[in-house]
């Protein structure tokens, strides 16, 4: 580890930590429906699509409305993308002549992207044609980040109203964040990018003679507009296959930053529009300074895994990081800083491949993901994923105050718990589930890479990644077979709504609840106290269900690397 | 609490039948209730008969699966001991209610009627009117409707002095099991035999009735949520050694799935909310169920009555103040005969008063010929009329209403009421009542009589309000009056000339704030607060309505004790979330025993996770599952008794309670485990 990595690592957190208020500003203002600086420009644009779809903006939804409403739209996405996928040869914006994809594979894209996961089992640019781009995967793109943050509003709002049966209208909240937060800012950065490099056009994938004489397909297409909300959106399907290591789609050190910081700066002022909602913005900071500290300590563990390097390599005289599988622009202080980000948030984008990460480097990513993803998060699922877990740990240590647990005044009761527990047991039924049948089926087993310790990883990660909705690989998996195809999509379906739906009934139950008034006795949940508790109660509930995992995969790679032995 | 109860908790009466009860609790139908405890049991049967497979085709490690398979019926009865043991006080205490309750024989009424016939006590229909008489037991709850007695209620408080019971007013009831002493009562039945007050009671502290608290459903839902996380972690573990090339003895990941499901609390947990009713049990508070007890922790605002919870029950006279012209001590004079007769404490506090500070004897009434003219509502005053003078002493406003009405020679001149009127608002603002004395349509002064505030309760409000409880304090006295005393006791706020309604009306105003509130009370008047109240604590003594209205009944009648009922919530709320954290923090230590045991054969590297160097895999193994059922047993003292209350503020007693049973829930057992891996070691059992 370098002065000179710290220093970047701490800049590109000093930014984030910037943003988040003045971000959390604007977007309470869009949620809360204030006047905003872009309200005359969509207002007219808002009000002819709630006319088009029939809703009324005052009209209030119960959770099961709601939910329901929020249901419905991804299903008729899921089904939208499927066919388009399908049948994306006989579709125009072809010119590269991509045929259709084949059902398992369309199934999982399809589950893919409308769940935010983003798990690419093709090569962007060997099987898609512009128009599945553009109009499938972008549009998932946009509209799957809005659903997150949608159903991350409609929670804060259960904290925020008292006594009260509705959440809001998710065909509202799904408009506003996609106009006026998602919209602007990418249609922003992606001039900047393509300002940097990234490419934006339309034209077939261009020959060219390289100085050896050999021909070269340089693929191309509209790349800008993608990454920028592939970040923003924590969505992280790159255009092309490498994803963010890809010089297009990631040329520069500033380009690698403003990726980074769109990876976060959503999830992160979400704490702010909570805190903000809620009437307090230190309520926000809190559920922050626990995200933060998780961050920096799977940074640090990752970037000291890296910077160490290989002891075997050492032996024989090759010193310094491990630089396998990753891009000499970045080095390793950058690699190991973009796959804790793009983990911890549930983007999927990398910069350099995990798989070839120390065992301990690469460990970090997967217990990132088995968290939940809730060290900022997905957009909008990482906020609602932390609550989630915030409702266990007042449970538990807001019963050590004498009190019937609450938060924020609403009391946490048994259906909270029951609900928040279902959210919690979903992801190592489908982590752990899938990864114990995977790796005794010859089928699952005949798609891993490596031997030993570091295939089991492999599957693992995959796994874990879907669930977790991040769409990062481990690579060296062979994912596009019918078995990993179709189990991955459900793992990604499953992480997804098995996390949503409860996550809406707590709203619902919380919604209807009085305030109970602060005092003395209630327990105070802004100061480093409720801090440490969550941080300690997500690490225990989280690290207790996946050692087992972990210490037959990385913890073992690990330690037999110590002993001389690779796989 | 007395040192003597407490130290009966491992009382040899108890522990004996409790081992018993622990194998009688191993029915499946009791065991489901609980659901750690049966997911422990269902595999300790698989686990044994597995174990006797083994023993018939001669497999290998049988002594170390018999070990095991041990002491995994032992986590299960070790459990069910705790809870038999908080069972056991209760039952006790049933019995010897029981004993009261024997058959007994009732005078039966007829129609108003002198005649009565003898029926058996539990034939007994709600309505009919009995008749009981001294050395009689009452048969079953009721209403007294004509006549006084002294009744031994020794049967349910404990106390052994009589207290009256009388028709009419707020000590009316009467309870079927107590006995009158003295005189006669007819007594209107309001209780059908098998559902009296002492059959509640009984039910009560034997748990039978035991319903699960909201809270202590929440934390079942939160436990089972755990286990089933449990379940996944070690099921799919077979599966990832297959891969690996290794393979796990099922009794191993029984031991690991055993040691890491929260057993501690789950065993507890339901012994933790029997030893809670049973702490106010010995309270002589009596919980109508348990979430009140739970609803009791959550209080935000406590209404305590003024009399007889923060002043001392009797206003006293502590000074005489004439108006100019008349001496203190012919003010003395006449108000001690005007209460000669007056048998209120207040006017015996004027006639020793008038004895100790200037020497007036007490004179004989009858030799006098004195009439007593005794206090009523409409005047307002009560006095004395001898010799054709005639005294009257009550409040300000009525005895100067009472002189209005004079002829006009003899009314007091305005100057004079100015002046008694700023003598007694004088008063009024000290927080004393004044009470004036006129002699023949003169106005002589004012008696002051004095609130005395308890010594030690302003201590406990402030403890109170550092346990971010608001005390209001309720009285009939009038705003500026109560001002004084609320200040001089340091209540949070004060309701003054209190009357049900505005009673009731503060209650809710308080619950739409989103509060919960206690109160306590014993008139008719209170069961609609009493009802209203989140909890409502009715006093022994008090009316039926009022015992039926609130969710407690204190057997003392001594409204003081609401606030250790609070106590007793919280604590009962603390103890299981300390229990809960220590058990969930355990799990880190049973890890890094079991782990590397496990994995070892076919995974040698993991040998660096046994940083308790502990002897071998199986020492590991059995080390974990030792400590974790005797753990249980390490706890059920705490969990009876449990955790130490401090009024103090949450974030006190959370990082408190988080560094001991958080982080003690870390380390206590990686040296427990240590320990017992070295005893297995040292007598050779692995």
């Amino acid at each position: 580890m370098t002065f000179n990595g710290w220093i970047q690592i701490l800049i590109f957190c000093g930014i984030v930590i910037l943003l988040v208020r003045p971000l959390g500003g604007y977007m309470t203002r869009v949620f809360t429906g204030e006047r905003t600086l872009l309200t005359p420009l969509f207002r007219p644009v808002e009000r002819g699509l709630y006319r088009l779809a029939g809703t009324s903006e005052t009209e209030e939804q119960h959770w099961t409305t709601y939910a329901a409403a929020m249901l419905f739209f991804n299903l008729a996405g899921l089904l939208a993308l499927y066919l388009l996928l399908r049948f994306q040869g006989a579709l125009p914006l072809n010119p590269a002549g991509m045929a259709g994809l084949p059902p398992e594979l369309a199934f999982n894209t399809a589950a893919s992207f409308v769940t935010n996961t983003n798990w690419q089992n093709y090569g962007g640019e060997t099987t898609m044609s512009y128009l599945s781009q553009m109009a499938g995967l972008n549009v998932q793109n946009f509209v799957s980040a809005a659903t997150g943050i949608a159903i991350a509003v409609a929670l804060i709002r259960a904290f925020a109203r008292r006594s009260a049966r509705t959440l809001g209208n998710f065909w509202v909240d799904l408009t506003r964040s996609i106009l006026y937060l998602l919209l602007p800012i990418c249609v922003a950065g992606a001039l900047v990018l393509v300002w940097q490099g990234v490419p934006q056009n339309l034209g077939p994938y261009t020959i060219a003679t390289t100085l050896e004489g050999v021909q070269q397909t340089i693929a191309q297409g509209p790349v800008a507009s993608q990454m920028m909300i592939k970040h923003l959106g924590t969505n992280g399907g790159g255009f092309f296959n490498v994803n963010a290591a890809h010089p297009f789609e990631n040329p520069t050190a500033l380009t690698n930053l403003i990726h980074m910081v769109a990876i976060f700066a959503i999830g992160a002022a979400l704490t702010n529009v909570f805190g903000r909602m809620v009437g307090n913005q230190k309520q926000g900071w809190a559920i922050f300074a626990a995200m933060g500290i998780l961050f920096l300590a799977g940074v640090t563990l990752c970037y000291w895994a890296e910077a160490s390097g290989n002891p075997l390599l050492h032996a024989i005289g090759l010193d310094g990081g491990n630089m396998e599988g990753k891009e000499t622009r970045f080095g390793v202080t950058l690699s190991a800083l973009f796959a804790v980000v793009t983990t911890a948030a549930s983007c999927g984008a990398v910069n350099a491949m995990h798989d070839s990460f120390m065992a301990l480097g690469g460990m970090v990513p997967m217990i990132n993901m088995m968290l939940g993803e809730i060290i900022i998060g997905g957009v909008g699922a990482g906020f609602y994923g932390i609550l989630l877990f915030v409702v266990v740990a007042i449970f538990v240590a807001g019963l050590m105050v004498g009190r019937t647990p609450e938060y924020l005044g609403k009391k946490i009761e048994a259906k909270e718990v029951k609900m928040a527990m279902l959210a919690v047991l979903c992801l190592p039924l489908a982590m752990l589930g899938f990864t114990a049948i995977a790796i005794v089926l010859p089928t699952g087993v005949a798609s891993i890479a490596n031997a030993g310790p570091h295939g089991f990883s492999e599957v693992l990660y995959a796994y874990t990644s879907a669930t977790a909705n991040n769409g990062s690989a481990f690579g060296g998996l062979s994912g596009n077979t019918p078995w990993y195809n179709i189990t991955l999509g459900l793992a990604m379906l499953m992480g997804r709504f098995l996390v949503i739906i409860p996550a809406m009934a707590i709203a619902g139950s919380l919604v209807g609840k009085k305030i109970v008034p602060e005092s003395a006795g209630t327990f105070p949940t802004h100061g480093p106290l409720f801090v440490g508790l969550l941080v300690g109660v997500i690490l225990v509930v989280g690290g207790l269900t996946f050692f087992p995992a972990l210490a037959l995969g990385p913890i073992v790679e690990h330690l037999a690397m110590l002993a001389g032995q690779s796989f | 609490m007395s040192q003597s109860k407490s130290a009966s908790l491992l009382d040899a009466r108890i522990l004996v039948p409790a081992l018993g009860d622990a194998f009688r609790k191993l029915n499946p139908r009791s065991l489901a209730r609980n659901p750690v405890m049966f997911v422990v049991a269902v595999v300790s049967a698989l686990t044994t008969i597995l174990l006797l497979r083994d023993v018939a085709t001669g497999g290998a490690n049988i002594g170390f699966s018999l070990q095991i398979v041990l002491w995994l019926w032992f986590t299960v009865l070790f459990a069910n001991f705790a809870e038999a043991v908080a069972e056991g006080r209760g039952k006790a205490q049933a019995d010897s209610l029981r004993r009261t309750r024997s058959e007994t024989q009732a005078k039966l009424l007829k129609d108003d009627g002198p005649d009565y016939t003898t029926v058996p006590g539990n034939s007994l229909r709600v309505g009919d009117v009995v008749l009981v008489e001294a050395g009689d037991t009452i048969p079953s709850d009721g209403e007294v409707i004509e006549g006084v007695a002294s009744v031994n209620e020794a049967a349910i408080t404990g106390e052994s002095a009589p207290v009256i019971r009388e028709s009419g007013g707020d000590r009316s009831a009467v309870t079927g099991g107590t006995q009158v002493l003295s005189d006669w009562i007819r007594v209107r039945i309001t209780a059908a035999a098998g559902s009296t007050f002492i059959d509640r009671m009984i039910a009560l502290v034997e748990g039978a009735e035991r319903q699960k608290t909201p809270n202590e459903i929440a934390l079942n839902v939160l436990l089972a949520g755990m286990t089933l996380i449990f379940v996944l972690a070690t099921v799919t573990i077979p599966s990832f050694t297959t891969y690996a090339g290794g393979a796990i003895p099922v009794i191993v990941l029984v031991a690991l799935f055993v040691t890491l499901i929260p057993t501690t609390i789950g065993a507890l947990l339901s012994a933790i909310g029997i030893a809670g009713m049973d702490r106010l049990v010995r309270f002589n508070v009596l919980a109508m169920s348990g979430r009140a007890v739970e609803a009791a922790g959550d209080v935000d605002t406590l209404l305590l009555d003024k009399t007889g919870t923060i002043t001392l029950g009797n206003r006293q006279a502590s000074e005489f103040r004439p108006v100019q012209g008349v001496s203190e001590q012919e003010l003395a004079d006449a108000a001690q005969l005007a209460s000669l007769s007056d048998e209120t404490p207040e006017g015996r506090s004027i006639v020793v008063l008038a004895k100790e500070k200037y020497g007036i004897r007490a004179r004989d009434m009858q030799s006098l010929h004195a009439t007593f003219v005794p206090f009523t509502a409409q005047s307002r005053m009560s006095g004395v009329d001898v010799d054709g003078t005639s005294i009257r002493k009550g409040a300000v406003d009525a005895v100067l209403k009472h002189l209005g009405g004079m002829p006009d020679a003899s009314r007091p001149k305005a100057d004079t009421i100015r002046e008694i009127q700023a003598i007694a608002d004088a008063i009024a603002k000290t927080g004393g009542t004044p009470l004036a004395v006129a002699r023949d349509g003169r106005l002589l002064g004012i008696v002051y009589l004095k609130d005395i505030v308890k010594g030690g309760i302003r201590e406990r409000f402030a403890e109170l309000r550092r346990m971010g409880i608001r005390t209001v304090m309720i009285t009939g006295d009038n705003p500026m009056t109560a001002a004084a005393i609320a200040a001089e006791a340091g209540v949070d706020d004060f309701l003054a000339q209190a009357t049900p309604e505005n009673k009731l009306a503060l209650i809710r105003e308080e619950q739409a704030k989103g509060k919960l509130v206690a109160m306590c009370g014993d008139g008719t008047n209170d069961a609609p607060a009493l009802a209203q109240a989140d909890v409502g604590v009715a006093m022994n003594t008090g009316t039926v309505a009022a015992r039926e209205a609130g969710n407690m009944v204190d057997l003392d009648s001594d409204p003081t004790k609401l606030i250790e009922i609070v106590e007793i919530g919280k604590q009962l709320l603390m103890t299981r979330g300390a229990l809960t954290t220590f058990s969930i923090a355990n799990d880190i230590a049973k890890y890094f025993a079991i782990i590397p045991a496990m994995f070892l054969a076919f995974y040698p590297q993991l040998g660096a996770l046994n940083i308790m160097g502990l002897a071998t895999p199986q020492s590991a193994i059995l080390s974990a599952i030792i400590f974790n059922a005797l753990i249980i047993v390490a706890l059920i003292p705490l969990s009876l008794k449990g955790v130490r209350y401090r009024a103090t503020g949450a974030a006190s007693v959370l990082s408190r309670n988080l560094l001991i049973y958080g982080l003690g829930g870390i380390l206590v057992p990686f040296a427990g485990i240590k320990l017992i891996d070295m005893a297995l070691a040292a007598i050779g059992l692995a």
